[in-house]
């Protein structure tokens, strides 16, 4: 087995060592700090936000921030908006990014450079803002759904590594299936999508994490605000001259948590982000995004 | 290659290819379109939708940026509108506000290339020499976290942390310093701090991903050699580690280089006021006033293919500097 070799740690080394161990772990701390605070300011008091300097942990342990915005349509008509599009998105995505990316990966197909170097350019440049906005508008999609996912139905830079992952199967495999009488239809859809698996897990994820954070699309394309996703109201009520109880549409003059369900709204529109993040993690340590990068 | 065999590719070793045959290069006869499109036809379909995509919503705006040389009303439609040369782009050039937006934009881009890239490579190399497994993992872990927020949430809590009412950060400068109350959100003096501050924020960890993978890459044999032969860490440090990560730092150096006129739209936008909106506008901003706000069409689309051939430019540019410099460069 490996020899560990022993060597001399120099004072020096041993001071930077300590260094390094307290640096590292102050930069992980800082890192978190501000969403263990919103998450700990979202079930506080109005006041405690406003008197307490800091705090991970509420005196008054309240969820009343929680009560009131989803007693609000406007909130949860958002989220559930944003969960629905989300999920569509995604499926859509996946299938136009796996169904491309296989051809692609076949070495043998007529016009397969062409294409490729078709999807690489646009890596490189693109229409822009405004002439993308009046393909959307020309297509009649604003203030529609699909406005959020069609123009993002591919992002370029996955379609290429779920492309290298395809080039990187056994061929053995697909050339039995094809000996058997399969089609390159029955082919993609027996042999390769369930040797995909982990790449599918990831880029759905991947993909999904893109459609819950996108703010640009909404912003651009949604006018109606009984459209708008979580993103638009998080942004609408914490912007610093947020009017709170216009956005929220709520006309009764209830007192309502001002400040707290600004926590709150963040907390909501992070946590599904955190929740899935473990997952995530698993796929991207394992660096099936990097192996790939470059062909 | 085996991988680019198919069955019916397969060419027999056939009788024709005998050595008494002059070795001709004949060229094969031409196969019809129909008859290729028919014998892949599977593949050809599952490529369809996709290529659909990638027409009308990649190309189709290639396009639409003709309508940067001519005056666009929707009603007359792209062909219909009439053509104006180089009008709005002699309007971008001379008009009040190109000076401003370049200047923001180029200072914006310069803060991040001095504190924003060098940051997950400073991280990377520290953590590369953590001995602490458990340790590592556990700041990857949770330093690796606000890359997956939005735009939003992070404009977000940078507003509950410095908001002049009840921010925690902004109150606690406030009880150091004292004095007046800065409202750091609103105004164009601390604009700038906070946009790089969030980029260290959101960035600095997915960052050193790239670099830790290259790390990684390196054959630990090397450090017992040098170690051997007396190399103390500083020494390996400098001869083995450094060089092993200088391939990628230029390669990102050169994808940095290539969105130098990329400000991020979101962030910008969402931290723009009407107090620091002089210091905040930039290109892809602009754009959006001028376009979708103001209904500008042509004239946004002008900005933004000038800001998009700059970027071509400068990407090509940076990866000819880099072979010229003796780095394997990006493509």
């Amino acid at each position: 087995m490996k020899q560990r070799v022993r060597y001399y740690d120099s004072a020096g080394s041993r001071v930077f060592d300590v260094l390094n161990v307290v640096l590292l772990t102050g930069l992980a701390i800082v890192t978190v700090l501000p969403l263990l605070y919103v998450l700990a300011g979202s079930f506080a008091t109005e006041s405690e936000i406003s008197s307490r300097p800091f705090f991970l942990w509420p005196h008054r342990f309240v969820t009343d921030t929680y009560h009131y915005i989803f007693s609000t349509d406007t909130f949860v008509r958002a989220l559930l908006t944003t969960i629905a599009v989300t999920a569509v998105g995604t499926v859509i995505q996946l299938a136009l990014t796996l169904t491309m990316a296989y051809p692609l990966a076949k070495r043998f197909l007529p016009g397969r450079a062409l294409m490729l170097n078709l999807v690489i350019f646009t890596l490189v440049f693109s229409g822009g803002m405004i002439p993308t906005y009046l393909v959307v508008r020309d297509l009649g999609l604003l203030d529609s759904y699909w406005a959020l996912i069609l123009p993002l139905a591919i992002n370029p830079f996955y379609l290429i590594v779920v492309k290298s992952f395809f080039q990187e199967l056994p061929e053995a495999l697909e050339e039995a299936a094809r000996i058997d009488g399969c089609n390159e239809l029955n082919v993609f859809l027996r042999i390769v999508l369930p040797l995909s698996k982990p790449i599918i897990a990831t880029f759905s994820l991947f993909y999904a994490v893109g459609i819950w954070n996108d703010y640009m699309s909404p912003l651009l394309y949604i006018d109606d605000s009984k459209k708008w996703t979580l993103q638009m109201i998080v942004r609408q009520l914490t912007a610093a001259n947020a009017d709170s109880a216009n956005v929220l549409q709520q006309l009764e003059t209830v007192t309502f948590p001002e400040q707290g369900l600004k926590f709150a709204v963040v907390v909501v529109a992070t946590l599904p982000i955190l929740f899935f993040y473990p997952f995530l993690q698993k796929h991207f340590a394992k660096g099936v995004l990097i192996g790939s990068v470059k062909e | 290659m085996a991988t680019d065999l198919v069955p019916s590719q397969v060419v027999p070793p056939s009788a024709e290819a005998t050595p008494e045959a002059p070795r001709r290069k004949r060229r094969p006869r031409p196969v019809p379109l129909w008859r290729d499109l028919l014998r892949y036809r599977w593949l050809y379909l599952l490529l369809l939708p996709g290529l659909v995509y990638f027409v009308v919503f990649k190309y189709l705006p290639m396009y639409g940026l003709t309508i940067a040389f001519k005056d666009y009303v929707p009603f007359l439609g792209y062909s219909g509108s009439e053509w104006v040369g180089l009008k709005h782009f002699q309007e971008l050039f001379t008009g009040p506000d190109f000076g401003r937006l370049m200047f923001n934009t180029l200072l914006l881009a310069l803060l991040t290339i001095v504190f924003v890239f060098p940051a997950p490579i400073v991280v990377a190399l520290m953590l590369n020499e953590l001995r602490l497994r458990v340790l590592k993992r556990s700041v990857q872990s949770l330093i690796y976290i606000p890359h997956f927020l939005s735009w939003t949430i992070v404009a977000s809590l940078t507003y509950l942390l410095f908001s002049v009412d009840f921010g925690v950060i902004a109150n606690w400068i406030h009880g150091l310093v004292g004095g007046q109350k800065t409202d750091y959100v609103a105004q164009a003096d601390w604009f700038r701090p906070l946009i790089v501050l969030q980029l260290l924020w959101k960035q600095t960890g997915w960052g050193t991903i790239i670099y830790l993978a290259a790390l990684a890459g390196v054959d630990s044999q090397l450090y017992e050699a040098a170690r051997v032969d007396g190399a103390g860490r500083w020494r390996q440090f400098w001869h083995i580690t450094l060089p092993a990560i200088r391939p990628t730092i230029v390669v990102m150096a050169i994808l940095t280089s290539g969105h130098l006129m990329d400000s991020g739209f979101e962030q910008i936008w969402l931290m723009t006021t009407s107090l620091n909106r002089d210091v905040a506008d930039v290109f892809d901003t602009f754009v959006y006033y001028i376009g979708i706000t103001q209904g500008s069409f042509s004239y946004a689309t002008a900005v933004g293919l000038f800001k998009g051939v700059v970027g071509v430019v400068l990407i090509f540019g940076s990866n000819l500097l880099a072979k010229r410099l003796g780095q394997r460069g990006l493509f």
